[in-house]
């Protein structure tokens, strides 16, 4: 096992980045990944209580830099999957605390035998977002078809190029079919020739995410939610395999075609 | 004709703004520093031929990831050259 590092960034807060990693390694592990899961936001930690893993850390990964323990004492197990892992950050330091040579590093220690390392950035594009993609082999960027989140996706993708990390693929979260069929939001193909990246996701607005994070149990395990089955797809994507996108899209094509032929558009 | 009453729906409008912020968010150039190299480059170009300073356009265009500053720069009495 040589582990892939794939660090979710987004520029603007509150667009679904540590849902998204929650979902996405819930899901690689669903599918018998092991995968180790990385909070990279220090002093403002989400990830554990997204996880639903608040009540079991010990030590984190301040604590880890500062060898008050090993590795392995720092990573939680899941409850339900025993191949997923926890780091969580250090809630009472700040981001100096780390550096992109101690992330590097945990990272490397990380891959022998690990599938996957997730790492949640922060918001921004300070020290915690530098720390969190100087480890990453592959970068998704996570926005939502809104004008503040799309432009500052823009510039993330603009220093993930000028820093030679390769162009990362899109994560299009929280979109509403209703209102991208009614032309008051933008479309995916919108966001698309915006940003000139590759789309590897699209999620829908869905009530189920919500009560997912209060329960502390990712979305991706109940089988009905929209916004579960198109994370469980992005984690096909992310392990290589080709899946169609979801109906949302095509919904919409069709209804473009439609007032296209009687003139509504 | 509808689309001439219709009034315009808030997705298009976003689209257009974004791809306008985008273009100079990615060249970090304000529109008045584009002004500006639009006259500087009117003085430098007079200097070897003659043009004809108000129909100058300057602008950026984005081609996907990558962006283009776009210059079209009407030359003045080119056909009395011609015939001289």
């Amino acid at each position: 096992m040589t582990a892939q590092v794939i660090t979710v960034t987004s520029g603007k807060g509150g667009v679904g980045k540590t849902t998204a990693v929650a979902n996405l390694a819930t899901a690689l592990a669903m599918d018998g990944r092991k995968v180790v899961c990385i909070d990279g936001d220090i002093g403002l930690r989400n990830l554990d209580v997204i996880m639903g893993l608040e009540n079991r850390i010990v030590y984190d990964i301040v604590d880890v830099i500062e060898g008050r323990c090993k590795l392995k004492q720092a990573m939680i197990r899941d409850k339900h999957y025993p191949d997923m892992y926890l780091i969580p950050a250090a809630q009472t330091r700040d981001k100096n605390a780390v550096s992109p040579s101690d992330m590097i590093r945990i990272c490397n220690d990380l891959r022998p035998d690990t599938d996957f390392v997730i790492i949640d950035s922060p918001a921004g594009i300070e020290r915690g977002f530098r720390n969190s993609i100087a480890a990453a082999d592959r970068v998704l960027v996570v926005t939502n078809p809104e004008v503040s989140a799309v432009r500052d996706a823009d510039r993330v993708v603009g220093i993930l190029e000028a820093e030679e990390k390769g162009t990362p693929s899109l994560i299009l979260n929280r979109l509403n079919p209703t209102l991208v069929r009614n032309n008051d939001m933008l479309s995916a193909e919108d966001v698309l020739d915006l940003l000139g990246i590759h789309l590897i996701g699209v999620v829908p607005e869905d009530e189920s995410v919500i009560i997912g994070s209060n329960r502390g149990a990712p979305v991706v395990t109940d089988p009905k939610s929209r916004a579960g089955q198109a994370f469980r797809n992005i984690a096909k994507r992310i392990q290589g395999n080709e899946v169609p996108f979801m109906e949302l899209e095509q919904q919409n094509i069709l209804w473009t075609a439609f007032q296209r032929l009687t003139g509504r558009k | 004709m509808f689309n001439f009453f219709r009034k315009k729906r808030s997705a298009e409008s976003a689209k257009e703004r974004l791809q306008l912020v985008l273009v100079h968010d990615r060249t970090d150039l304000t529109p008045a520093q584009l002004e500006s190299l639009k006259d500087e480059l009117i003085t430098a170009i007079s200097r070897y031929i003659e043009i004809d300073p108000e129909a100058v356009q300057i602008g950026l265009e984005r081609d996907g990831r990558s962006q283009r500053l776009v210059a079209d720069i009407p030359l003045r009495g080119v056909s009395r050259h011609r015939a001289g």
